[in-house]
């Protein structure tokens, strides 16, 4: 493989997990937040590069656009203190490294299907919404009725209570 | 085109980024930055297998991380509802503080 069709790969794999280690590290709740918008950006880009515009999209709106926003207004909303924590939680950091290696020593035992993958007709808007509606309606609603008890349940448990 | 191995061991790498996030943070708010980055992992893996998998024609790695997507938005819209429900009655989201229940 060549030089230049790995590079888009790298650069959007150093972004991703830069942005995710600046949010799993900085000390200031909204640096952290907006890290963490940098790496869901990154991970849009992969979906895109593997093939699934749409799935990239969808990340960009869910979580750039409403996730990132509703963790920024709590933490406005809550004002977390800045002060000065215990210090890192070192045996934390052995678990987190523990399962990492785990992961990486599965991933090198494992012989995955190496090579270009197989042609396939871009995936549209058109056939993702023909699937969700035939062959996926009762998931589809399913998460509806998911999505309805999440709202309700957000709105009663941040509600100011009136006594 | 991004290789297999590689996009799956970036997957590995941002799981363990959000684990770490979940262990060694005490704001509740920073366990939950965590847990989004662990579920963004596992859309990754999802996509990618799809992708490269023997039947990419059939597009159920897509729908199952669009499926998982509208759930973990759920997910964070009722895990940061609980966070400013706890700041209002605690006056504070350090998850150390919050042992009313430790005997």
């Amino acid at each position: 493989m060549s030089l230049l069709s790995i590079l888009p790969f790298v650069v959007i794999a150093v972004i991703t997990l830069a942005g995710a280690l600046a949010a799993a590290t900085l000390p200031n709740l909204m640096h952290a937040a907006l890290s963490l918008v940098l790496s869901f950006l990154g991970v849009a880009a992969f979906f895109i590069l593997l093939g699934a515009e749409f799935v990239g999209l969808v990340q960009v709106i869910v979580y750039v656009g409403a996730v990132a926003v509703l963790i920024v207004f709590t933490i406005l909303l809550t004002r977390p203190a800045v002060g000065p924590g215990k210090g890192r939680n070192w045996s934390g950091v052995l678990v987190a490294m523990a399962v990492l290696a785990g992961l990486l020593w599965a991933l090198a035992r494992t012989t995955l299907p190496a090579g270009q993958p197989i042609a396939i007709a871009p995936l549209t808007v058109l056939r993702i919404g023909q699937t969700l509606m035939t062959e996926y309606i009762w998931p589809l609603q399913a998460v509806g009725v998911v999505l309805t008890a999440a709202l309700v349940g957000a709105v009663v448990l941040a509600m100011e209570e009136k006594r | 085109m991004a290789p297999l191995a590689g996009v799956i061991a970036v997957s590995c790498v941002l799981f363990s980024l959000g684990l770490l996030a979940v262990v060694t943070r005490r704001d509740a708010i920073f366990i939950l930055i965590g847990i989004e980055m662990m579920l963004a992992a596992g859309n990754l893996n999802l996509v990618a297998f799809w992708r490269y998998g023997p039947h990419p024609e059939q597009i159920t790695g897509a729908m199952m991380a669009i499926f998982a997507m509208a759930i973990a938005a759920g997910e964070t819209a009722i895990g940061l509802a609980l966070v400013i429900s706890v700041y209002r009655h605690r006056r504070t989201t350090q998850v150390e503080e919050l042992n009313t229940l430790k005997g």
